[in-house]
């Protein structure tokens, strides 16, 4: 068996969900290959070959992959799925972020197999575990496909090491532009901040925030604690925050060591995104709130006046 | 231009589902059921389209149960004008959801299909790209801006680190977020006059698609349950439980 991992990484560097996922190839078991599709991706590759496990680098370095479209990526992973030693992958692995969830499909139809999203658990090679309905209910599957293609989702899986590998890189792929697509811009959202999914704490707002101006008591918290800070989606659809911070069913999968929600009622959409955090604190002034429920520690009480003494006593 | 919606029959947002007795799947017995959120805003959309003259028809189609009438008489109260059943009574996987779609996508030739990004009962999020793939068209997923401009259509989606925005030539895929629109609710008048327009059920067989899967469901079982914790009285009391018992900070 080997099993193809589509690399998650912004031309520049190697996003961290990639060791998750090659964490998730390691225990289906077999030899690991790990697709870089970039354009000026040399660092990326040159990281991707340091992973643990990982036994072969394909690079495919061209414009066309630049920016991920998936008109253009799809056909260059079909291919070599397709080609590879003539036997072809025994499964095809990528990141369940908005870049996977947006190409993988697009190779399982071109492959002509299901896709078995968001697995949290490896049962065995072709048995898998995922959450349906907003994680109420964790569904076991078995996958006959001759190509098992499946998005991983990071918090079910503790990353492989980033160093310690050494592996072969080779270069892959005509470049393919299939000319129905075009990027024209990006708006990415520059923090100083951990990135959401990879943070050990994260602090979260929603509705009872009230404003996005507000947002700066959770900012000054996160800040003294290293933490990441979130949203609820009742935040981001009133305006306060923008979509990429949007925890819940969704938008982001979380799960950190500590997980601070403020003025958040627990919606099941937002619990979804949340509820593997290894310990959950909910401030709110409505102790009726379902994210009680969920709590370790609840504190009943007024966000304006909790978080900032919060913040002052750490 | 024509616009093709596909929708589906999920159970209500607002119902907490639960795992059967024998582990088969979730008990769906009297459970309230609507259209999937994510398919509302596609229709939405569509209408939008519609009211600013660039699109000309709205063709809702869901691949469902007989049942699932009622999501596309909402489809056609909200503003399609008319509407498909592919009538499938069991629960198919999404590609081939994808193959029955494109076989009506065929048929009906337009220029661009918008659907929901993810339906929130099997979660997936992956109908849409399929589609796309097998018709060989591009697609723009998880949109929070459209907009249609000669054969072209520019679509802004909602990425992990923030927005991009690509530039799709038409015919077209685009998959819907949240942010895209807030639905309207469908007025009394339009929920009459819905119950005459056309609707048309058709099978996979007269589709000449095989809807044959290669993943099957062993088991479903509930989460492992998170209990409450304790209601703590300060702030202080939070930081000595989270240094001194928690230990994570």
């Amino acid at each position: 068996m080997t099993i193809l991992v589509i690399a998650e990484h912004t031309n520049a560097a190697l996003v961290p969900a990639t060791l998750n996922t090659v964490a998730a190839a390691a225990k289906i078991g077999g030899d690991i290959h790990v697709l870089v599709a970039g354009q000026n991706a040399g660092d990326v590759a040159e990281a991707a070959a340091k992973i643990a496990g990982v036994s072969k680098v394909l690079v495919a370095d061209n414009a066309a992959y630049a920016h991920q479209l998936p008109e253009n990526v799809a056909p260059l992973v079909a291919t070599l799925a397709q080609e590879a030693g003539g036997k072809g992958y025994s499964h095809i692995l990528a990141a369940a972020t908005s870049n996977g969830k947006n190409i993988l499909p697009r190779i399982a139809a071109q492959l002509d197999v299901d896709q078995i999203s968001e697995i949290i658990a490896v049962e065995s090679a072709d048995t898998f575990k995922r959450p349906i309905y907003a994680g109420n209910a964790i569904a076991t599957v078995q996958s006959s496909a001759a190509v098992k293609v499946i998005t991983v989702r990071s918090t079910g899986f503790d990353p492989v090491a980033a160093e310690g590998g050494s592996a072969a890189v080779e270069a892959v792929g005509g470049a393919v532009d299939a000319g129905k697509s075009a990027f024209v811009g990006e708006e990415l959202a520059k923090s100083d901040r951990p990135e959401l999914t990879a943070a050990k704490i994260v602090v979260s707002g929603g509705r009872g925030m009230q404003n996005g101006d507000n947002f700066k008591h959770l900012y000054a918290l996160a800040d003294k604690l290293g933490a990441a800070v979130g949203a609820s989606r009742a935040a981001v659809d009133a305006g306060f925050v923008p979509n990429d911070m949007q925890v819940g069913q969704t938008g982001k999968i979380v799960a950190p060591q500590l997980y601070i929600a403020v003025g958040i009622s627990g919606a099941i959409q937002h619990l979804a995104g949340m509820k593997d955090s290894k310990v959950i604190v909910a401030i709110n002034k409505d102790e009726e709130a379902p994210i009680f429920q969920v709590a370790d520690y609840g504190l009943v009480a007024d966000l304006f006046e909790a978080v900032p003494e919060l913040t002052s006593t750490l | 231009m024509k616009v093709l919606v596909p929708i589906k029959r999920v159970v209500d947002y607002n119902v907490k589902v639960r795992v059967k007795a024998d582990n088969s799947g979730v008990d769906l017995a009297n459970v309230k059921m609507s259209m999937n959120p994510f398919c509302e805003i596609a229709v939405e959309e569509a209408v939008r389209l519609k009211e600013k003259g660039v699109a000309t028809e709205i063709v809702a189609v869901t691949v469902g149960p007989a049942a699932a009438q009622e999501q596309l008489r909402t489809a056609l109260a909200l503003g399609a004008d008319r509407a498909i059943l592919v009538e499938a009574n069991e629960e198919l996987n999404s590609l081939a959801v994808a193959k029955l779609l494109k076989a009506v996508v065929y048929k009906e030739q337009p220029q661009l299909v918008i659907l929901g990004k993810q339906a929130i009962d099997s979660d997936n999020n992956q109908t849409g790209q399929m589609l796309a793939a097998l018709c060989g068209y591009a697609q723009g997923t998880f949109a929070s801006k459209v907009e249609v401009s000669g054969d072209k259509v520019r679509v802004a989606r909602e990425i992990d680190g923030g927005s991009q925005t690509v530039e799709l030539s038409l015919p077209a895929i685009v998959t819907t977020d949240l942010r895209l629109n807030e639905p309207r609710y469908a007025s009394l008048p339009n929920i009459m006059k819905a119950k005459k327009k056309p609707l048309e059920t058709v099978t996979p067989d007269a589709l000449g698609v095989s809807t044959a899967s290669t993943v099957k469901t062993l088991k479903v079982e509930a989460p492992a349950a998170r209990s409450a914790g304790i209601k703590v009285k300060s702030v202080a009391e939070l930081v000595e439980k989270l240094k001194n018992e928690a230990k994570v900070i």
